[in-house]
């Protein structure tokens, strides 16, 4: 039996795999079939030939690959804290090599993906890809497009500068609409209330791990589902004609593909260095007068929400939205005609443009809104002035939370630096080391206030135990008011 | 509509009627290779800046040390030696870790400002300067100094450790460095 399949293996392998590649190919496919899997990816039938219109698939695919390693990059060096976020960016953008230019590919590339995401789904229901049994093809590629909009929606917070925060407190406080349940989950996804350092994790953890291995899995849905319903090749042609046409995925289509992934890069790569993305300052959650607005892509939803308000905003924010998703999403279901020839489906045709031109208007009425009112838009000039200033300065490393001991005691309170110098004074440093902080010869005593309290220092202070004494500690000689301080002193070392 | 089967074509001939002038496996190959070439040039050209970005902390030019302001020189010079806490500020990728730290500044024999460490090159304690008897002294293991460092008796191996200092428009700067203990030379600590 083994030997049998063996052999049946080599006959239908071995020649071709001798002639056209080398010895080492040979080994590495008997161990591992790579013969079959190559042919199995390249040899895909495309009816009627390669095409441009093909590529946005693959563009797709290239733009998530090129996002996970400028990401990992990134990860390098973000710390993902309400505390350090903005920090570690700015770090990324003024002080790493090629930092500002890693972080502009990524962040332009979430425009890309959305830009190529339209584009592929166009050309999907332009050429009427989604019909003829693919209806869960469609599903698994509506699934994606929600992951990738709640990608750029979760990765837009993480810079935590005045726009990510703003913006996605709006974002946020959409939630809160939604009847019964609006409030409980916006409290979920901030992870309080309130926008916090919890809900920079929340978009951390969902950014980088929960929605990629979502998308993982989706895409292995969809590009299988491709597979296995079979390219659908072009709008009209009968089928004798297009099967005569057909050509395998590999050379040509691959070779378009290449092109289409080259010029994305090329594209990212000239816009990364000539207009890097830039940074604000660090969000300010006490600022009242910034006047937020989301990326691009958002800005229509944005401006349509403008419209509803009190008791209708559930219709504007759910209803009306909803239907709409919900029309996209059973798009196979309910056009179940097999043509596909554009201009013989005026309806769906129509219906399809006028929710693009919708979208469209709405975004120009939000950029025309902006700029007929002088109140925003000498806001915005504030706005991007505070940018320009942030991005010119040069990087300010953050002060390690340790160091505060001593840049803060000076400022927090007198009879603490007073303290300071009996403490100097009585030579306590030599042993106990200046601040307290530790020598061979005596222990450290910062926290030594959270260990005992004030009197019981006191007591110490003034009859050290027989251990202390032993060690080479003195009985401190001072006055009331000025063991206070010293107390004083010893209470602000944490 | 046409439905293609993909299962038919691993390991199959060809589709059939493929028009090429050249023999598949010929004309594959040379677009493979072009291809191979063209990919491997533009990943090489893309991991430039990526394997710049992760080598950042190894290639940036070693930052000097940073300099400590320790006070005006002509004040330091009045009396002499004088304890100082200096800030010293060091830099940990995106942060900075500013710890203090006291040093000692004295007049050495041709009248210049020195600057000592105040730490025992016995074993660590911090040395204190006692005005009325005119030394140094380490209260830990009775080590003492001169008032210019110099070793007068005890268990330190050597004098206390100088540390590099200059002024700089009337204001005395040092660096900050620790040296190893128990040594008869003083060496640094990385």
């Amino acid at each position: 039996m083994q030997d049998s399949r063996l052999s049946s293996h080599k006959e239908q392998n071995k020649p071709p795999a001798q002639s056209e590649h080398g010895r080492f190919f040979h080994w590495l496919d008997r161990r591992t079939g790579i013969d079959a899997l190559l042919r199995a990816a390249l040899d895909e039938p495309i009816p009627g030939g390669a095409s441009l219109a093909y590529v946005f698939g693959s563009g797709l695919l290239f733009l998530f690959l090129s996002q996970i390693i400028t990401g990992v990059f990134l990860a390098l060096y973000y710390v993902p804290s309400a505390d350090h976020a903005h920090t570690t960016i700015a770090y990324i953008t003024k002080e790493v090599t090629a930092g500002s230019f890693i972080r502009s590919i990524h962040a332009y590339g979430s425009s890309a993906i959305i830009i190529v995401l339209l584009l592929h789904i166009t050309q999907t229901f332009l050429y009427g890809s989604y019909k003829g049994k693919r209806e869960l093809l469609w599903l698994a590629g509506c699934g994606l497009f929600a992951l990738m909009l709640g990608m750029s929606f979760t990765g837009y917070l993480l810079p935590w500068d005045q726009k990510a925060f703003f913006a996605t407190t709006v974002g946020t406080n959409i939630l809160s609409e939604i009847p019964f349940v609006g409030n409980a989950l916006k409290s979920l996804l901030r992870g309080g209330t309130e926008m916090g350092t919890l809900t920079l994790s929340r978009f951390f953890v969902l950014h980088v791990f929960m929605i990629p291995a979502l998308i993982f899995v989706f895409v292995a849905i969809h590009v299988y589902l491709f597979r296995k319903a079979g390219a659908a090749g072009p709008i009209q042609g009968d089928a004798a004609t297009l099967e005569k046409s057909a050509e395998p995925f590999y050379p040509r289509q691959v070779l378009v593909d290449i092109v289409f992934a080259l010029l994305i890069i090329c594209g990212l790569g000239l816009l990364a260095h000539y207009w890097p993305v830039d940074l604000g300052p660090k969000a300010n959650p006490a600022d009242t007068q910034y006047v937020p607005r989301p990326e691009w892509y958002y800005i229509p939803v944005f401006q349509w929400l403008k419209y509803w308000e009190g008791a209708f905003a559930v219709m504007g924010i759910l209803v009306i939205p909803g239907l709409i998703a919900l029309l996209f999403v059973a798009l196979p279901f309910i056009d179940r005609r097999g043509e596909r020839r554009p201009w013989k489906r005026p309806v769906a045709l129509a219906i399809y443009a006028i929710i693009f031109a919708g979208l469209g208007v709405l975004g120009g009425l939000s950029r025309r809104g902006d700029l007929l009112d002088p109140a925003i838009r000498s806001q915005f000039a504030r706005q991007r002035a505070d940018v320009d200033s942030f991005m010119k300065a040069p990087f300010e490393p953050e002060l390690a939370g340790s160091s505060l001991v001593a840049a803060n005691l000076a400022l927090a309170n007198p009879l603490a630096n007073q303290g300071k110098a009996i403490f100097e004074q009585q030579t306590c440093n030599a042993c106990h080391g200046d601040s307290g902080i530790g020598t061979a010869a005596a222990p450290k005593l910062i926290g030594v206030a959270v260990k005992y309290d004030n009197e019981k220092l006191k007591a110490l202070l003034k009859q050290p135990t027989k251990k202390m004494t032993d060690g080479g500690m003195p009985r401190v000689e001072l006055n009331d008011a000025d063991l206070r301080a010293l107390i004083s002193y010893l209470d602000s070392l944490k | 509509m046409q439905e293609v089967t993909p299962g038919n074509s691993a390991g199959a001939p060809a589709p059939k009627g493929i028009v090429a002038e050249l023999p598949l496996p010929a004309r594959r190959s040379f677009l493979g290779v072009l291809l191979g070439a063209g990919m491997a040039s533009v990943g090489a050209l893309l991991s430039v800046p990526l394997l710049r970005f992760v080598l950042h902390p190894l290639l940036r030019a070693t930052t000097p040390l940073a300099w400590s302001e320790v006070g005006n020189a002509e004040e330091l010079a009045a009396a002499l030696p004088t304890k100082k806490l200096i800030a010293v500020e060091q830099r940990d990728g995106w942060r900075k870790i500013v710890s203090e730290r006291a040093v000692y500044v004295i007049k050495q024999e041709n009248g210049q400002l020195a600057v000592l460490s105040s730490i025992c090159p016995h074993l660590g304690c911090s040395v204190a300067w006692q005005a009325e008897k005119n030394v140094f002294s380490c209260p830990c293991h009775g080590g003492l100094f001169a008032s210019d460092g110099k070793l007068l008796g005890g268990p330190p191996p050597r004098r206390m450790d100088f540390l590099e200092s200059k002024i700089e428009g009337g204001v005395l700067i040092v660096q900050y460095q620790y040296f190893r203990q128990l040594v008869r030379n003083k060496e640094i600590l990385a």
